[in-house]
Parts: C-alpha cells; sequence; structure tokens
C-alpha cells in the first residue's frame, strides 16, 4: 500500500478528508519553503505537492508562474529539489507529491527520474500535460514504484473518467475550472455536477481532489460537502508567502492551515 | 494524404495536453477528418484561396539571381505575393473557415513575426468572425506596423510579457486563453507545432504550395526539382513545400536560424542543435539545458525565434530525407541585400535565410540543375530591422 493510500485510509477512519497542499520549491528560496512545510505540518496538512519549476508551465495561472520563474531564477535544479525533498522526508512521514511538466521527466529518462524521487522520499507525480493517451512509458517507469495521479476535467464523459481512473493511482485530480491555477472565482455549479458525476462513476475505486481557484475555508467546505475526498489549495499559500515576512511564514502558513483543515473534519 | 491516427510521426507528435483541452482536441479532430473531404467545403476553401489570397502563386525564375551566382537555376515560389504578404493566409483560411463550419464565434491566435496574426485577422474579417492574437511583447515592439494592421483589421491584439516575450510564450498564453475558454473558442495554430491534429492540419492547409510547385516545375522542363529549399521555424512554409515532394528524388532542405552562430547559445536552429522533448503538446526536437528547461532563443528575424520545432520536421530529420541546414544573421542579411538588389524581390528576413543556403547550392550546381526556393514572405514588415542592423554594424 503507497504511503497515499494509507494516508487516505487513516482519515477514512477518523472520519476526515484530505486538505493538500501545493508550494513551489525554492519560492522565494529554499528557507522559506523550509518554514512553510513546517508551517504547514503543524497547522494539520495531510499530503504535500512540491512544485519543481518548468520554463513554460502552460497550465498555471500568473502567481505560479511566477513563483516558477522566481525559483529558476535563484537557481532550483534537480538536485538541489531531491536534496530539499530529503530535508523534509527526515522531518515528516505525511505524503509528498512532486508536481512539474513532462518534459523535465522526459529529459532525464522517465525511469531515472521517478528512482532518484522515491530515494528522496517522493511517493506520486503530478504532470499536468501528461495525457493518458501518452502516458504509457511514464506508467511502466512508476509502477511499483510511486503513485501517478492524473489530472481530470469538468468536461469529461463518463467513458473518459473510467479510463483516467484505471490509470490514475493515489488519488484523482478534478481539475474544478475552466482555466489555469490560482484564478479566484465563484463555486460554480459544473463543478458540483462534476463531482458528483465522477464519484458516481468511479464507485470508491480510488479518492478524488479538488483543486484550481480552491482558496478559501469556505470554498473547502463547500468541495467536501459535495462529495470531493479531498481539496488541493496552492496559489492561496504562494500569495500568502509572497506578502509574509520570512520569520513570520511558519506561523502564519499554519494557522491558514489549521482554518482550511478545521473544514475537512466531518462531525 | 497521410494521417498518422495516433498523431504520430515516428516516436514524435502525440498530444501531450492539459485534460481540459481533451474534448476540444478530439472536437477538433472529428470535424477536420469530417470537412477535410467535402466537397462544398473544399470547394469554399477554393474559392477564397483563388478569389481572395491569389492562387496559384508564380514559379519566377530569378534570372538575374541565377546569372549572376553561375550555377543552378533559381526559381522562386512566390507566397510573398499572396493577399497579406505571406504564406499563412493558406492555413487561415482554411482554419477559420472549419472554425465557422464547427459554429465557434471566437478565434484566437499566436504570432510570431505577426504574419499569422495578420493573416489570421484577415480571414476572420473576410468570414465575419472576432479574433483575438497573443503576441511576445519584444514581438509586439520589432514588429509594430503589423501590430496596427492586425488592430486595423478588427483583430485585438495581447502583448504577452512572460517568460522569453516571444513565439514561445505568445503559444503558452492562447493555450491557457484557450483552457479557460474552450467551450466557445477556436484556437488557430500558425504553424505545423502543437498538439495532434495540428501538424497535419496545417501540413495539408500548406501542401497546396508544394503541389502548385511539382505542376509548375512539370510545365517549366517536365521534371521535379533538383533541390527544394525552405525556412523552418515552426516549419509551415517547409512542410507544406516539402511534403508533397517527399515521394520523389528531390534533395530537400530544411533552413534554421543560426543567429549568431551554432557555437553561441544565441541561435533557434532547433533540429541542428536540439535535442528530444515536450513542449506545447509534442514531443519533437527542442532547445533546452540539461535540466531540461527550455532556453532562450535568438534570430533576426522574429517568425524563426522559437526553440521547438514542428514533429514532422523532426521525423524527416532522424529518417534523413530531409536536410536540417542553418544560416547565420549575416549571411541572412547578406542574402535579403542580394536578392532585393538583383530581382527588385524584398523577401522576408525568415524567407531571405532559404535564399542565403540557395546561394550555396546553386553555386555548386550545373546549369542543367535546377533549384526552387520557396520565397514565404515578403520583407516590407523587416526593414526597419534591417536598418537598424546595417546602421549598427556600419558603426563598428
Amino acid at each position: 500500500m503507497s504511503r497515499i493510500n494509507e494516508k487516505f485510509s487513516e482519515l477514512n477512519s477518523k472520519n476526515q478528508k484530505a486538505l493538500i497542499a501545493y508550494i513551489m520549491v525554492g519560492f522565494p528560496n529554499e528557507k522559506a519553503t523550509m518554514s512553510t512545510v513546517r508551517g504547514l505540518i503543524k497547522g494539520g496538512v495531510d499530503i504535500i505537492e512540491l512544485g519543481f519549476p518548468f520554463s513554460d508551465p502552460l497550465a498555471d495561472g500568473p502567481v505560479i508562474q511566477n513563483a516558477s520563474t522566481v525559483s529558476l531564477e535563484r537557481g532550483t535544479k534537480i538536485e538541489k529539489f531531491f536534496s530539499i525533498v530529503k530535508k523534509i522526508r527526515k522531518q515528516t512521514d505525511i505524503p509528498l507529491v512532486l508536481m512539474t511538466y513532462t518534459n523535465i521527466l522526459y529529459h532525464k529518462g522517465y525511469s531515472k527520474f521517478i528512482t532518484d524521487a522515491k530515494k528522496a522520499g517522493i511517493d506520486g507525480f503530478i504532470l499536468p500535460d501528461m495525457s493518458i493517451e501518452e502516458s504509457k512509458e511514464y506508467l511502466k517507469a512508476a509502477k511499483d514504484i510511486t503513485d501517478t495521479i492524473f489530472l481530470i476535467s469538468p468536461n469529461a464523459s463518463n467513458t473518459r473518467i473510467t479510463r483516467i481512473a484505471k490509470t490514475s493511482s493515489g488519488f484523482l485530480y478534478l481539475v474544478a475550472v475552466y482555466g489555469t491555477t490560482g484564478v479566484k472565482t465563484r463555486i460554480k455549479n459544473y463543478t458540483i455536477k462534476a463531482i458528483k458525476q465522477i464519484k458516481k462513476q468511479i464507485k470508491g475505486t480510488i479518492p478524488l481532489g479538488v483543486g484550481f481557484g480552491v482558496s478559501t475555508p469556505e470554498d473547502v467546505k463547500k468541495y467536501i460537502k459535495a462529495g470531493a475526498d479531498a481539496v488541493i489549495v496552492g496559489s492561496a499559500f504562494l500569495k500568502l508567502i509572497e506578502k509574509t515576512p520570512e520569520s513570520q511564514i511558519e506561523s502564519k502558513i499554519a494557522s491558514f492551515t489549521k482554518l482550511l483543515k478545521k473544514q475537512t473534519i466531518q462531525k | 494524404m497521410r494521417y498518422p491516427k495516433d498523431g504520430r510521426f515516428g516516436e514524435f507528435g502525440g498530444k501531450y495536453i492539459p485534460e481540459t483541452l481533451v474534448p476540444a482536441i478530439e472536437e477538433l479532430e472529428e470535424n477536420y477528418l469530417k470537412f477535410k473531404n467535402e466537397k462544398n467545403f473544399k470547394k469554399e476553401l477554393d474559392y477564397y484561396l483563388k478569389q481572395y489570397a491569389g492562387r496559384p502563386t508564380p514559379l519566377y525564375y530569378a534570372n538575374n539571381l541565377s546569372e549572376k551566382i553561375g550555377g543552378a537555376k533559381i526559381y522562386l515560389k512566390r507566397e510573398d505575393l499572396l493577399h497579406g504578404g505571406a504564406h499563412k493566409i493558406n492555413n487561415t483560411l482554411g482554419q477559420a473557415l472549419l472554425a465557422k463550419k464547427m459554429k465557434k464565434k471566437r478565434i484566437i491566435a499566436e504570432t510570431g513575426a505577426g504574419q499569422h496574426g495578420v493573416a489570421t485577422a484577415m480571414a476572420c474579417a473576410v468570414l465575419g468572425m472576432n479574433s483575438e492574437v497573443y503576441m511576445g511583447y519584444k514581438d509586439t515592439i520589432r514588429q509594430k506596423l503589423n501590430v496596427f494592421r492586425m488592430n486595423l483589421l478588427g483583430s485585438k491584439v495581447h502583448p504577452v510579457k512572460s517568460g522569453s516575450k516571444t513565439l514561445k510564450d505568445a503559444i503558452n498564453e492562447a493555450i491557457r486563453d484557450w483552457i479557460t475558454n474552450v467551450e466557445t473558442t477556436y484556437y488557430l495554430l500558425g504553424s505545423a507545432v502543437g498538439p495532434h491534429p495540428y501538424p497535419v492540419m496545417v501540413r495539408d492547409f500548406q501542401s497546396v504550395i508544394g503541389e502548385e510547385i511539382k505542376s509548375q516545375m512539370k510545365k517549366v522542363n517536365n521534371k521535379t526539382p533538383d533541390s527544394v529549399i525552405a525556412c523552418v521555424g515552426g516549419g509551415s512554409n517547409a512542410i507544406g513545400t516539402f511534403y508533397p515532394l517527399v515521394d520523389t528524388n528531390a534533395e530537400i532542405i530544411g533552413v534554421e536560424a543560426a543567429g549568431h552562430g551554432l557555437k553561441t547559445k544565441l541561435h533557434s536552429a532547433t533540429l541542428s542543435a536540439g535535442s528530444k522533448g515536450v513542449l506545447h503538446g509534442m514531443m519533437t526536437y527542442l532547445l533546452q539545458n540539461e535540466e531540461g528547461q527550455i532556453t532562450e532563443t535568438h534570430s533576426i528575424s522574429a517568425g524563426l525565434d522559437y526553440p521547438g520545432v514542428g514533429p514532422e520536421h523532426a521525423y524527416l530529420k532522424d529518417t534523413k530525407r530531409v536536410k536540417y541546414h542553418s544560416a547565420t544573421d549575416t549571411e541572412v542579411i547578406d542574402a535579403f541585400l542580394l536578392l532585393t538588389r538583383t530581382e527588385g524581390i524584398i523577401p522576408a528576413l525568415e524567407s531571405a535565410h532559404a535564399i542565403a543556403e540557395a546561394v550555396k547550392v546553386a553555386r555548386k550546381g550545373k546549369k542543367s540543375e535546377s533549384i526552387v526556393v520557396t520565397l514565404s514572405g515578403r520583407g516590407d514588415k523587416d526593414v526597419e530591422e534591417v536598418q537598424n542592423y546595417l546602421n549598427k554594424n556600419v558603426k563598428n
């Protein structure tokens, strides 16, 4: 059983849903990343997605684009990234998911990259530009090593929902809105409908996470009420990091995380 | 025409796309396959290509240029004479008509030099559709007249200030727009790049260039040309030129932008100096660093300033059917001036790359041999850039 699966069954037994946080490693620097991670853990986060920057993040909105640029300019490289993951792994047992773009893995070789990531402490991957059609080599390389989390869109047909669910492991990642990451909008009816439809279609075979534009405790509450097993908050954390003096990052992140996490605990 | 069902040319191509775009790409493929052979669609496109864009374009024997070099005969495929001044209109008319059949109200496009943006704005104006064009901020400055032309034609231009502020970033931003407005919007890609079916579709709409070359050369000397040359950025005019000729004996050469030279970092010669990778929905050759980050490119011509290349070119390179060479900025300026003075034709800086190569090939060739060069666009848009270059290089 993977660390991610274990986390979901543990939460299930406690009658809780998962709070997943996304952060860009190296934004604005390594020290801030470590403070953020400590804050997230203190606040009770369940899974952390660690972003590795790519020069052309075409599924991301301005906040993550900027964080990628800053991180790259500050010299975040693969080896450096893995050393940070190792440090984080020493401090916690919570699942760590690596989010980046296909070319980063392809360039190094899927197998080599995934093995190295696993050694550092990574439990799964999210690649927003990896479609199930192109995933054969990637899946082969990750098999029995890490989970492969695929994105699913609210406009997916039932056939596609089933295919993506079968290809994914760990959890399914529903893109809440048509758009890039971090765009603040009101919760859409189509997202609520999609959550219900997907849950019906996958029949409990894999947990369903909802992300993109999820930024407040109210958002978390509504998506969980609609049936999501996990919510993913990303850009909101990065915005908070951006405006907080470095010495206060840990405490500010911890209190924001607590507010979000509270909504995932069922009474 | 061959249609790769899985969207692959050998190992290249495919569809590496955000999940939100999957239904849109499926809808596009379905409609393209439905309409591309439909009689009425072909008739309508044919009408616009002839009566509106000005096809067929002449195959002009460049006598003065050929004499001056004193080798093989050089023929110019005059895509520069098309409405709008470049080959781009072949594709924009085709795709805009398709979008209309698909009942899409809003068209978005990316542009490098501005030629595809202008051709999109024209096709949308004549077909009564709204268009918005993403253009790298750096390109809006070096090609500001094209920005104004697009505005005049009723298109809204969005300057893109992220990344290297050129074509690559304009494509990123167009894709982001498409993800956001996927249900209403048609993405009219201008080069033979992107996820399947774009590379095939753009190739098919541009293949009119190579088809005409074939029949026109047959009339000239009852044979296919000995050599065919075109410039390659993303590679739309080149694939349109090459594709109908890959089954002949013609020597085929694509010319990339060597910028300040392949040994510097300031070039855009993806096939000559790149490595395999995934960008903009396709697997192809890319200019990237040892970490898989896409590197910034340089070319004197905005239209070739791109770190990727169409996947079919990647395939034609690996199978060795097509040779890919390159021309430096200096060689390009020389070719630009040479053609301008000998023939009275001002070529686009993109096309001047092909001219530079043609001069080299012709010099080694015999009088009985014929070379066809696709003159993909006219150079009016580039005169200021050339003036700046000459001023700078005279002073130094």
